[in-house]
């Protein structure tokens, strides 16, 4: 029983005082707010619901939305990874820099990511010019929702597997060479496990923020019904027509859906920590 | 929905900073492209007021979205008059917020609208694609910037626009004008999600042949971005659009500010409300004034969607809502 030792040497006061105080700040700043959601939903009858969420162009603005922010979230774990493994493991010159470049997607008002993105990657952008001739359309199509959900979530990864890969220290590379492991196994065998939870984590992360992401996505997206609409402008276009009720449905079953992912990826986190030896 | 937060920290930080030295305050919750127009009606109305009541007052607005302006004031944003881009957003306060009266566009002349635009297309100078009516904007080839009618006001009154000159054409044949509108929107390439971001979609991003608009955002483009990029094509027939303005009876009887309210709203009217308007681009009302800008408005053969469509009710019903008209536009191309 890891979990009652570790409660013994806590240093907050008393278990059930802390467990407590997480949950109602839990229910303060996220259940309370989100059961409203559910209880917009409660006033549709059962099919009305079931016919919202399954309508053709709603079915198709969740299909881009969770597989948008899928990918992006796999090319980001892949990307945010190397810059991680620079950051950390190389000195040189503008270092800090560009560790701060890192986090500039999160301080950037979403609106203002998303018209860059549209003036780069639009047809007379100093992208898009080179992209459109060569038949890649970016701006106005689902590849350039992935483009503005893959720039918003690269912190996410960066930021999560950087101090794991920080404390993991060249001694261990060292050690499994000097046990005569090779480059490869090195890497799948004893530096992968380590970072795996976190990567984990950084990826469910940037998924999490991809799904929801509405003011980035909004400029670059197109939104046009059936292809670029994501399911937050669906959100807004039942609100456009007052169908609060609409609205929520929808809501609901992202808030389900990102919920039952979310956990899915947290065992699987959990599994990979197992695994990986660490389970403090 | 950040921004709405923003309006809302930035009205409060208007009110705790003039609430001070003014003896009352008037919120007037409006659109996106009124920006302009009410910062130069306020300064007028808050001198005429000085000097017919000896009152100072402070005028706030709040812009955006027409749809998003209506839900802030049912949620509760105090607002003591509304002047929305259609019928329908004021309608949703009787309707979804029991904060006026139903029949509120009875209230004041000229259906509550002081002031009208309609429809007209920007085009690049030189008119390249040499388009003239709606006609040239089904043929294929040319690329249309409008946005998205599910969440704009304005685009919808571009659509409603295009179905009237359809239906005429084709002597109320609906069939017929469902294919028009419908070929019409297989030339767009990009629906914003709002009026001001097609704007700059066509003008910045240099996107499209052809940009449907209010006709006074597309005067605001040519003066903004110069006479030497653009044109504005004045289509055959278009839609006469009346841009209603109502008080809000539940917030003004609240707050004490009926009286002052209704003044503001009258005083659009005026012979200088109505001036200010016709300078904005709007286009006026009163006879004197159209007459002195009957110049900037050019002639064009308007309808409007009561004749045509039976009011905003039937037609957003009709034509907007989930399922209806314009949904099926796109699932039928799938």
């Amino acid at each position: 029983m890891s979990f009652a030792l570790r409660t013994r040497h806590s240093v907050l006061p008393g278990f059930g005082l802390a467990l407590g105080f997480t949950v109602l700040y839990l229910s303060l700043i996220v259940l309370i707010p989100l059961s409203a959601a559910f209880i917009r939903t409660a006033g549709m009858s059962w099919e009305a619901f079931w016919r919202t969420v399954t309508a053709p162009r709603v079915l198709a603005s969740f299909e881009l939305s969770f597989g948008a922010a899928f990918i992006a979230a796999l090319i980001n774990a892949f990307f945010g990874l190397i810059v991680a493994w620079v950051l950390v493991r190389y000195r040189f010159a503008g270092k800090k820099l560009i560790d701060a470049l890192v986090d500039l997607p999160f301080a950037l008002p979403t609106a203002v990511a998303g018209i860059a993105l549209t003036a780069v990657y639009s047809s007379k952008g100093w992208i898009g010019q080179y992209l459109e001739p060569n038949g890649v359309k970016v701006a106005f199509t689902p590849l350039g929702v992935v483009v503005a959900l893959t720039f918003i979530g690269l912190p996410f990864v960066v930021r999560t597997v950087q101090p794991v890969l920080a404390d993991l220290g060249r001694e261990l590379e060292e050690a499994a060479s000097v046990l005569g492991a090779t480059r490869r196994q090195t890497f799948v065998r004893v530096i992968l496990p380590a970072i795996l939870p976190a990567l984990i984590t950084g990826f469910a992360l940037a998924f999490a923020r991809g799904v929801g992401e509405y003011g980035s996505v909004i400029f670059i997206a197109g939104n046009m019904p059936m292809k670029s609409e994501i399911a937050p402008l669906l959100i807004v276009t039942k609100l456009e027509q007052y169908d609060y009720a609409g609205a929520t449905a929808i809501a609901v079953v992202m808030l389900v859906a990102s919920f039952l992912l979310l956990f899915a990826l947290n065992l699987l986190q959990w599994w990979a920590r197992r695994r990986g030896g660490q389970d403090s | 929905m950040s921004s709405r937060y923003y309006s809302w920290i930035g009205a409060l930080a208007l009110v705790a900073a003039t609430a001070a030295q003014a003896d009352s305050t008037l919120l007037n919750a409006s659109y996106d492209t009124t920006r302009e127009l009410y910062r130069i009606f306020n300064t007028a109305f808050a001198k005429h007021w000085k000097t017919k009541t000896g009152e100072t007052v402070a005028l706030k607005q709040s812009h955006g979205g027409s749809g998003k302006q209506g839900r802030t004031v049912i949620d509760g944003l105090e607002a003591d008059v509304v002047t929305l881009a259609l019928a329908y957003d004021v309608n949703a306060l009787a309707e979804h917020g029991n904060l006026i009266p139903k029949d509120w566009q009875k209230r004041l002349g000229h259906n509550s609208s002081p002031y009208t635009s309609t429809i007209v297309f920007l085009v690049r100078k030189g008119n390249p694609k040499a388009i003239r009516d709606w006609d040239d904007l089904v043929k294929s080839g040319t690329s249309v910037v409008t946005p998205n009618p599910k969440t704009s006001g304005g685009a919808r009154w571009n659509y409603l626009a295009a179905w009237g000159y359809a239906l005429k054409k084709f002597g109320n044949d609906e069939a017929r004008a469902r294919d028009f509108v419908g070929k019409l929107y297989a030339n767009v390439p990009v629906l914003d999600s709002g009026a001001r971001g097609s704007t700059v979609t066509f003008t910045e991003r240099g996107i499209g042949d052809v940009l449907i608009s209010w006709e006074n955002e597309a005067f605001l483009a040519l003066k903004e971005l110069g006479p030497e990029k653009f044109e504005i094509i004045v289509p055959s027939i278009s839609i006469l659009a009346e841009l209603p303005v109502a008080v809000v009876d539940k917030v003004v009887d609240k707050r004490g500010t009926r009286k002052l309210a209704e003044a503001y709203l009258r005083y659009l009217y005026s012979d200088e409300g109505q001036d200010i308007a016709g300078r904005n681009y709007y286009r006026p009302r009163d006879a004197k004034a159209a007459a002195k800008y009957a110049k900037t408005f050019p002639k064009v053969d308007l309808f409007t969607i009561d004749e045509v469509f039976g009011g905003w009710q039937k037609a957003q019903k009709l034509h907007f809502d989930d399922g209806g008209l314009f949904d099926r536009i796109y699932q039928a191309k799938k």
